[in-house]
């Protein structure tokens, strides 16, 4: 209940910020909407040629995208923003501020900062899904949609457990957010069915950086694709980081000095 | 001209240093520069072998080596002013260059010039990697692979010239990032970045051809892989010649009214 309400301040202070600078909303919509137009124009090309593409349908592609985007909305609003403002103040010593509230300091630092305009692509990803599963009508049904929705939820908890693990080893090593943007450029691979790749690209996707558990398994679930050893390992999986990167919180925050105190 | 030449060894040594201060970052561009081309090439071997490995005149082994091809081509020519450039008048950083007495555009050359000496290697080996495990198959047109080196440092021209007036707009808005992500859909598609263009829609490839765009990347990739004729190839180059001579006006002219608006932020 108290994160529920901690997330709302974050997000109340987000928009007092950005509220200032109205015009980032029409440039990050703009931005947004040619990102979707750009990806469903890949789409067609590729259509063009052929019915399906490793097995799924163009509307099933289309509805990995909707996944895509509301995901990558998900870390671009929460996630991103809040783990680079944690290791910022890891660096500069402003860490102690969080350490003093009376709040769980893990939770703190996981929602301290809120990206507004991402917001839009979880609204656009939204749609594009409906829209998507629309069209896909007959082949969704109450099994999928829970299913789906368990897969976002477990999905989440690796990507957001991934980063929180890379961001705490910034008490050990000072320079970590370059295995971040690699996160980033890596993700782009998730537009497309994962099942397409070779192996050793396809565990890389999985193991290395969770793209396939945060895109691929949920997008799965939805077209009824998913076998039970997918969604048990994704739910274990999920399970086990979240133990992990909590462990490893704590032994960071215990080495923690205070570079600025 | 001497002292162009020592300008540039000057800035060899300066970009040099500073880059192996940010391996790292250099690191991470690459991922994304290998990344992109190999995400293309598996979805087109995948429709190609789907549709009896045959998809408009390219088999998956063909679209391996145009892939590959397009990952060092894109290397070679790719420029990162279009984000240095907003960095530079935001922070005033342009000022100092602004006092020098040669025009700024040498610098960045010379930037970008040993940024890939010491890149391009390492590039190569890559796409040779990828090469065992994707079988490119490449036709041998011996004429062709000699014009080839020419039309890529054409292309490097091009693409150069053009990134940089775009960098320019800087001087206008602080908001680049809009623009930016408009180039580079333009650039996915209309470059061969995306797929060859023979494959996209015709009116595609009427506005690649009549822009800069596939004179940047595409041409000396098709011109590679033996899928010109002599006389397109004349065409290319001529037309690698049109865009090289509208781009040094360009970057004159916007050069000229961007100075004047600048009025140092932050300096």
């Amino acid at each position: 209940m108290s994160t529920l309400r901690l997330l709302w301040v974050s997000f109340r202070v987000g928009v007092m910020g950005e509220l200032a600078y109205r015009v980032n909303f029409v440039v990050q919509l703009f931005q947004s909407i040619v990102g979707l137009g750009t990806a469903l124009a890949g789409l067609a090309v590729v259509f063009a040629y052929t019915d399906t593409l490793g097995g799924w349908q163009a509307d099933e592609v289309v509805a990995l995208v909707g996944v895509y985007i509301l995901v990558g909305g998900v870390i671009g609003a929460v996630i991103q923003p809040s783990m680079e403002e944690f290791i910022e103040s890891v660096r500069e010593g402003t860490l102690d501020y969080v350490l003093t509230k009376p709040e769980d300091a893990q939770l703190l630092v996981s929602i301290q900062e809120v990206d507004i305009w991402e917001l839009i692509d979880i609204v656009v990803g939204f749609g594009v899904l409906v829209v998507a599963l629309a069209r896909l009508d007959e082949r969704v049904g109450v099994a999928q949609a829970g299913s789906f929705a368990l897969m976002l939820l477990a999905g989440g908890a690796i990507v957001y457990s991934f980063w929180l693990i890379l961001a705490t080893l910034s008490f050990w090593f000072v320079r970590v957010e370059n295995i971040l943007v690699i996160f980033q450029s890596m993700y782009e691979a998730g537009r497309w069915p994962i099942s397409l790749y070779p192996g050793w690209l396809r565990f890389g996707l999985t193991f290395l950086v969770p793209v396939a558990f945060a895109v691929t398994v949920p997008a799965e679930a939805l077209t009824g694709r998913l076998d039970g050893t997918s969604l048990w390992g994704a739910l274990g999986l999920a399970g086990v980081l979240l133990v992990v990167s909590r462990l490893l919180w704590r032994t960071g925050i215990r080495r923690y000095s205070g570079a600025s105190a | 001209m001497r002292a162009l030449l020592e300008l540039y060894v000057q800035q060899f040594k300066t970009s040099f240093a500073t880059m192996l201060q940010y391996r790292a970052s250099l690191v991470i561009w690459l991922i994304g520069q290998v990344l992109e081309p190999v995400i293309y090439l598996i979805v087109w071997s995948t429709v190609a072998r789907a549709s009896g490995d045959q998809v408009g005149g390219f088999t998956s082994a063909d679209f391996a080596a145009y892939f590959l091809v397009l990952m060092i081509v894109n290397h070679v020519t790719y420029t990162w002013i279009m984000y240095e450039f907003e960095y530079r008048v935001r922070e005033g950083g342009l000022s100092p260059v602004l006092l020098r007495p040669v025009h700024p555009i040498h610098n960045d050359v010379a930037d970008n010039l040993t940024s890939k000496m010491v890149s391009l290697p390492g590039m190569l080996l890559t796409a040779i990697g990828l090469g065992l495990i994707f079988r490119p198959d490449f036709r041998v047109v011996p004429w062709a692979i000699v014009a080839f080196i020419p039309s890529l440092a054409l292309a490097f021209v091009v693409r150069f010239l053009v990134e940089w007036s775009l960098a320019l707009a800087a001087f206008w808005t602080t908001r680049v990032g809009a623009l930016n992500q408009m180039y580079f859909v333009l650039m996915l598609f209309l470059s061969g970045q995306m797929a060859p263009l023979s494959l996209m829609p015709a009116w595609i490839q009427v506005t690649a051809s009549a822009l800069p765009f596939r004179w940047m990347v595409a041409f000396p990739i098709e011109l590679l892989l033996g899928r010109l004729t002599p006389a397109e190839a004349l065409i290319g180059f001529g037309a690698q010649a049109i865009w090289i001579a509208v781009g040094l006006g360009l970057v004159r002219i916007v050069w000229r009214a961007g100075v004047r608006t600048y009025s140092a932020v932050g300096a």
